[in-house]
């Protein structure tokens, strides 16, 4: 079996020092060898591993015969942001996990080269694109995240009047504010948001759903339906002592101010963050590798990760996990937060820890984490990130009571058509609960736009 | 995008924007807020909505150009727009029938009480104002709050204007002399609304501040506006701003909005030195 291609990556040693890319994509070259990797299955056990069923092998025999641009209109009749999912995509839970070349060997890198076709695609400029005039009912879409750029693109394609309203000054939800320049450059994203809008897709910004326009006004402007992709926009906290001290920031807080506000370009862009020398990041998913991995490159010298469970536990991507370990950030495992300790001036200068050990599964299926008496100790620290996962934003249920939700505060839907307690209205992605990736709220976005498709039709 | 229609001086550095924002307009209620951005490299900049005009779709900001990206907004002009604008945002003071209400205004606090002290006297209550400011020059709205209240005081730091001190003064022995006052509304810096609170505790009286700690999103998102009242966290941007001054945790907002001096002096110094380039 030919052995898997592996994208280049800019040097752990260069790398901490900017905000570019970490890893390269493939060459024209690299692409073809693994494309000629693919088994062409009958059976296509990788489409079933995605949550937007892109036709892989497909596109997949495009590549290999060098039509790029037939093979992004390929993944493209499925999925609107192929540059962005290339990149944050958990493949190897997924379609590639579903490869069969990964039964006994390494699977197809499938994401590498969705990644390659979609630059490819745009590096070719040549191409004129037509804006759509569509003519159908109106639809409106409630946050300009995955799952509302997903339901937003494959609606427009239907022939619906889209609009796309997004609280924030520019469109993307956590594509923009949430993850990091060097792991998903907001260039792509921007690019990927104007290939939806020249399918007629019309973006309004600075609209807050719930306070601006409420979803009565919607119905009065004519919109037919409307869909909600608010996502996690509430940050979860510890509930320790010290948590408002100066110097500590929820993962949200400090990913916007670096991203959405550009922090790093401080003082040319002026809003500004603390970083120090010494960080520490409570949490070990995929945000907190984000968080730890940004705090680093604005300049930190010691960066941790504070988990309560060990490595194997860690909710985030192991590519992930690995480039963290390559620009030597520290995994202090079985260690959890007790306490922050601060300084008279109200500045956080140690972060109290207690060290854990593994117990029997708790509900969640993993080793319940079980702190050990009189372990405690401190970390020297100058800012505390906290990361350990964020909620449904509760403006727009609070704003509008008949839209039904969970204690937890998630919107209620129907399983299968993604409608909630109010006709007409549909939800997907974070804030119904459950998904937590890219794509899978792309997969909500995706068979909610059926739903309203369907519901539109009747 | 949002249109600044009108634009005049209040006092020295301190500017009175009208806005085309005919959405938050709409919407608006004493208490709301938005977040303005200038341009592209420019911080999101709270603000009270210190008025509205629905029928001619209009707000009215109260910018005081203390910082860089203060400093920028004050330095459009009518007709210029401002790139971002979001609201209306927080939650609404509630307006209705009390009785005698005390609206204290320190500095800047005139903006966000002027429009409660409007709708509370149009709800049928008696409004007693005491405004303060460092000088008669630094005073800003003293025409539109005299026509909002029933009586109205004035504290100036050099007696130029009123008594000479500050307003909580005013406030002691206003309610040391009458029993009528069901609730007063106090706005201003942080350490005016804690000693304001001081007063008000000793007379056993509710009172409403209005917080502005650092905010980014405005939305609830990021965090950063977390405050303790009543021993819980809230955040300003969709629980407040407004809230049971008796109940917060001043202290801690002043440590807060005290995070970014050191990083503030940085920007200013960089603003001053683009200004001499320029």
């Amino acid at each position: 079996m030919a052995k898997r291609q592996t994208m280049t990556k800019q040097s752990s040693e260069k790398r901490i020092n900017n905000f570019n890319e970490v890893a390269n994509g493939f060459t024209k070259e690299e692409a073809m060898l693994e494309a000629k990797r693919c088994l062409q299955c009958k059976n296509k056990p990788c489409v079933d591993g995605c949550p937007v069923e892109v036709p892989i092998p497909e596109f997949i025999d495009q590549v290999l015969e060098e039509d790029f641009s037939k093979a992004s209109d390929t993944i493209k009749a499925k999925n609107a942001l192929p540059a962005i999912c290339g990149r944050v995509c958990p493949q190897e839970e997924q379609c590639e996990a579903e490869c069969i070349l990964g039964k006994k060997g390494e699977p197809v890198a499938i994401g590498a080269l969705e990644r390659f076709v979609a630059d490819e695609e745009s590096n070719e400029k040549a191409k004129v694109k037509v804006s759509n005039k569509n003519s159908g009912a109106k639809v409106a879409i409630v946050g300009s995240g995955p799952s509302g750029l997903t339901a937003a693109a494959d609606l427009a394609k239907l022939g619906y009047q889209v609009t796309l309203f997004e609280a924030l000054s520019e469109p993307g939800g956590v594509l923009r504010y949430g993850i990091p320049e060097f792991r998903l450059p907001k260039s792509i994203v921007t690019e990927e948001i104007e290939h939806i809008k020249e399918l007629g897709v019309e973006v309004q910004a600075n609209v807050l759903i719930g306070s601006t326009l409420s979803i009565e006004d919607l119905w009065e402007k004519g919109y037919k339906a409307i869909f909600v992709g608010t996502g996690a926009g509430l940050p979860y906290f510890l509930s320790l002592p010290g948590e408002n001290l100066n110097g500590v920031y929820s993962s949200n807080e400090f990913l916007t101010r670096a991203n959405l506000m550009k922090a790093y370009k401080f003082p040319e862009y002026k809003t500004p963050i603390t970083v120090g020398d010494k960080v520490a990041v409570v949490g070990a998913g995929n945000v907190a590798m984000d968080s730890a991995r940004t705090a680093l490159r604005l300049g930190a010298e010691e960066v941790s990760i504070v988990y309560r469970r060990s490595r194997n536990e860690m909710p985030a991507r192991e590519e992930e996990i690995e480039n963290a370990e390559e620009e030597r950030i520290d995994l202090k495992l079985l260690r959890n937060p007790t306490r922050i300790i601060g300084n008279d001036e109200g500045w956080v200068e140690e972060l109290e820890c207690v060290k854990m050990e593994l117990g029997e599964p708790d509900s969640s299926g993993r080793p319940r984490p079980i702190p050990i008496e009189n372990s405690e100790f401190t970390i020297p620290v100058d800012v505390v990130i906290i990361a350990i996962g964020q909620g449904p934003n509760p403006l727009l249920p609070k704003k509008t009571p008949e839209l039904e939700t969970t204690k937890w505060d998630n919107i209620i839907v129907d399983d299968d058509t993604y409608q909630t307690s109010i006709s007409g209205v549909f939800a997907g992605g974070d804030v119904i609960g459950g998904s937590a990736t890219v794509i899978a709220a792309m997969g909500d976005g995706r068979q909610a736009a059926k739903s309203i498709h369907k519901y539109l039709q009747e | 995008m949002a249109k600044i229609l009108d634009k005049r001086d209040l006092a020295p550095e301190i500017d009175l924007f009208t806005i085309d924002a005919p959405l938050v307009a709409q919407k608006a209620q004493p208490g709301h807020f938005v977040i303005v951005r200038a341009s592209e490299t420019g911080e999101r900049i709270p603000l009270t909505i210190v008025d509205y005009n629905r029928d001619e779709g209009t707000i009215d900001l109260v910018i005081q150009a203390v910082g860089c990206s203060t400093i920028e907004l004050c330095n459009l002009e009518q007709g210029d727009e401002f790139l971002d604008l979001l609201g209306p945002l927080g939650e609404p003071i509630e307006i209705k029938e009390i009785g005698t209400v005390v609206c204290v205004a320190g500095g800047l606090g005139v903006a966000p009480v002027y429009p409660k002290a409007k709708y509370l006297k149009e709800a049928g209550n008696k409004i007693i104002s005491i405004v303060g400011a460092q000088t008669e020059e630094m005073l800003i709205m003293k025409d539109e709050m005299e026509e909002v209240s029933d009586e109205i005081y004035f504290a100036t730091d050099d007696g130029t204007l009123g008594e000479k001190g500050f307003v909580t003064n005013i406030l002691d022995s206003l309610l040391d002399e009458r029993d009528e006052v069901d609730e007063v509304v106090a706005v201003g810096p942080a350490v005016m609304m804690k000693a304001a609170c001081e007063v008000t505790t000793e007379y056993d009286i509710d009172t409403i501040v209005s917080l502005n700690p650092i905010m980014i999103d405005g939305t609830g998102m990021c965090g950063g506006c977390r405050v303790t009242v009543d021993g819980e966290r809230l955040f300003a941007c969709v629980d407040g701003p407004a809230f049971d001054g008796h109940a917060v945790d001043f202290e801690e907002l002043m440590m807060r909005q005290s995070h970014y001096e050191d990083e503030e002096e940085e920007a200013e110094h960089k603003c001053n030195l683009d200004r001499e380039v320029e």
